[in-house]
């Protein structure tokens, strides 16, 4: 693990939405607990991959770390100081530390705005960034770093590729020079021959720039490729956590282990031998989930301590990193025959 | 700037992008916008050439009248009683009405008011129902409660009952044809607004809007920036369809009598004066009313065109 240089710390971040009831008083009767209790430390030029299924609170978190939903409780802090508190002048200027790349290409570019204009609203947003008269050439520069010809700046985004639209994304996401940028996603929508491209791009930026990423995703295999570590997500809250070979070769919690189980195998005899956890049901309603362990309605491992208590995010025995099931034990689903 | 993009798209390895449902466009390598396609679809559709025609042609008739008629109308001399609802004739190709002017001349001078009408209430009615459209779709929550129960109580006023109250109330403030205007942009700008709302509330929620809160866009750049542009194509479309109708609408107030004051002339006057005498001489009442319906149609069939164009769905 990267030691030093912490740069993003997140300590038990809590976002709830709540739900009403009735039209001109509104009551209270519940909450989505979106995101219930998470925490971990980024540090700079590390990517932190988060995995887990639809609806699990990947998002909600993406959106709580770039300070669009405030938390409900917990903390965010970007170089100690925390931004789900920060409001006015000062939100805008911890704005500038931490980026994001979207999901969905196609629309997550004004269409009425020509590429120029969206990679250089950030400039035009933290005038302080950059004197008008360069904003034109440092435009063209960020075009020439994320691969694109700077002669297209006057072209609109539909006359670009998915693979292209991405990096005007990036482009824009780079401009304001973040130490941190959440990717949400950012290849799931493009096609497979591309991702790389998108990938690989990602990477050489984080080397030039020395970024931080974090990397939201449901592909294990691209998270598996870009991160140093991976966080596994489980309705709202982290199940396991630890550096990308321990994750992926000695999974801990019985959840992660049922998801890579589940990696597409491109090998046809290993598909024939390799073991299948196919998990019964749906993941119970984050309105409502279930007491002790969340995992427990979906687990063969589970006994009444599931029910009772909460296993707790940390090192158990026999493995090396954080897990939270009473009954962690590594047991290696990818590699086995 | 359209241009230096034009030259740059021919040497480029870009040049060859795929651009989804572009014709003309694909054609001369330039950025092509909603608007530009628009346009391009517009250009060759013989309802939108029509209709404009027919619009360049009013608004000529408005701006210099004299072109068309050699009879002042204004000029009381014109009018002889003793040829009252004479009948077509020479130098007088449309009649004369109950008070024997030159119906032809009459006719050319009211287009003036009906433009002037139609124009400014549209302009206005679509301002303030935008603006207020455009904020309340933003913010939402109370904001948007309190503007949205205003607009449902304007829309509640039945509009002929809400144009004639303020008509008879302010008819002696000396606005003139202003009054008419004041009085249908009040009762027209809801309309605006519920679309103007509908479509903030769409645009939105898309990611690009997300994106520049996230880059620190405060509330004016998200509006004005990003919201607007992408909601205003349907304002655009219902403000053309709109057009017509205030011009048919201050016909109808002037036929009742709280629109335009003679000495002023306008179509609603005329059918509204010959209305009187219509079985005896009917082309006094049927010449102006031809008018207004060529002049409503056209204005109607040119918000069709353009919202053909602007819905990409539709092409």
């Amino acid at each position: 693990m990267v030691n030093g240089d912490r740069i993003l710390e997140v300590r038990d971040l809590v976002k709830h939405f709540p739900l009403t009831q009735g039209i001109l008083f509104k009551r209270q009767i519940g909450a989505i607990k979106a995101v219930d209790g998470v925490s971990f430390d980024l540090h700079k030029g590390e990517t932190l991959g988060i995995v887990g299924e639809s609806g699990c609170g990947k998002s909600t978190l993406a959106k709580v770390l770039m300070a669009l939903e405030r938390p409900t409780s917990g903390s965010v802090l970007i170089n100690g100081r925390d931004i789900g508190r920060a409001k006015g002048a000062e939100l805008k200027r911890m704005r500038r530390n931490i980026q994001m790349v979207m999901q969905d290409p196609y629309t997550s570019l004004n269409p009425r705005m020509t590429v120029g204009d969206i990679v250089g609203e950030p400039f035009e947003i933290h005038t302080e960034v950059a004197p008008k008269g360069d904003r034109r050439k440092k435009v063209q520069e960020l075009l020439d770093v994320v691969g694109l010809n700077p002669d297209h700046i006057n072209r609109y985004p539909h006359q670009f590729s998915g693979g292209q639209r991405q990096r005007i994304g990036i482009a824009r996401g780079l401009a304001l020079q973040p130490e941190i940028i959440v990717c949400d996603e950012p290849v799931s929508a493009l096609d497979v021959s591309i991702q790389a491209q998108v990938i690989n791009l990602l990477e050489r930026l984080q080397n030039e720039f020395d970024l931080a990423y974090i990397f939201i995703a449901h592909d294990l295999s691209v998270v598996r490729h870009i991160s140093d570590r991976v966080g596994v997500m489980y309705l709202g809250k982290f199940v396991e956590l630890g550096k990308d070979t321990e994750i992926y070769d000695k999974p801990a919690h019985p959840y992660t282990q049922a998801l890579l189980s589940a990696v597409p195998v491109p090998d046809p005899e290993g598909r024939e031998q390799r073991e299948r956890i196919i998990l019964q049901g749906d993941p119970p309603s984050p309105a409502n989930p279930p007491s002790g362990c969340r995992f427990r309605t979906r687990c063969w491992k589970a006994q009444e301590i599931c029910a009772e208590e909460e296993p707790l995010l940390q090192i158990r025995p026999g493995t090396g990193h954080e897990s939270a099931c009473h009954f962690a034990e590594t047991h290696d689903v990818v590699h086995i025959g | 700037m359209n241009e230096a993009t034009g030259q740059s798209g021919h040497t480029s390895a870009l040049a060859e992008a795929p651009t989804p449902g572009g014709l003309p466009k694909a054609k001369s390598g330039r950025p092509a916008s909603l608007w530009s396609d628009a346009w391009a679809d517009l250009r060759r559709k013989p309802i939108f050439l029509i209709s404009c025609g027919i619009i360049a042609v009013l608004v000529l008739m408005a701006m210099w009248p004299s072109l068309f008629s050699s009879v002042d109308p204004f000029n009381a001399r014109t009018c002889e009683l003793a040829t009252a609802r004479q009948l077509p004739s020479a130098g007088h190709p449309f009649g004369r009405d109950n008070l024997g002017c030159d119906l032809y001349a009459r006719t050319i001078y009211g287009a003036a008011n009906s433009l002037v009408i139609g124009i400014s209430t549209t302009i206005f009615a679509a301002l303030i129902g935008g603006l207020l459209g455009l904020v309340a779709g933003f913010f939402g929550g109370a904001t948007d409660t309190v503007a949205s129960r205003v607009t449902e109580i304007f829309f509640a006023i039945p509009s002929i009952l809400g144009a004639l109250l303020i008509g008879s109330t302010f008819r002696d403030s000396g606005l003139g044809i202003w009054l008419v205007v004041i009085s249908l942009t009040v009762l027209g700008w809801p309309m605006t607004f519920r679309i103007m709302r509908a479509a903030v509330i769409t645009a939105k929620s898309q990611d690009f809007v997300v994106a520049a809160r996230a880059l620190g866009a405060g509330p004016g750049r998200i509006m004005f920036r990003h919201l607007l542009p992408n909601a205003l194509a349907p304002v655009i479309v219902v403000a053309t369809i709109n057009l017509g109708g205030f011009i048919a609408a201050e016909a109808a107030l002037s036929y009742l009598g709280v629109g335009v004051q003679p000495p002023e002339i306008s179509w609603g006057l005329m059918i509204a004066d010959a209305q009187r005498r219509f079985l005896e001489a009917p082309l006094p009442l049927i010449f102006p009313a031809v008018f207004l319906s060529i002049t409503v149609l056209a204005f109607i069939m040119l918000g069709d065109a353009v919202r053909d164009a602007l819905d990409p769905k539709l092409r």
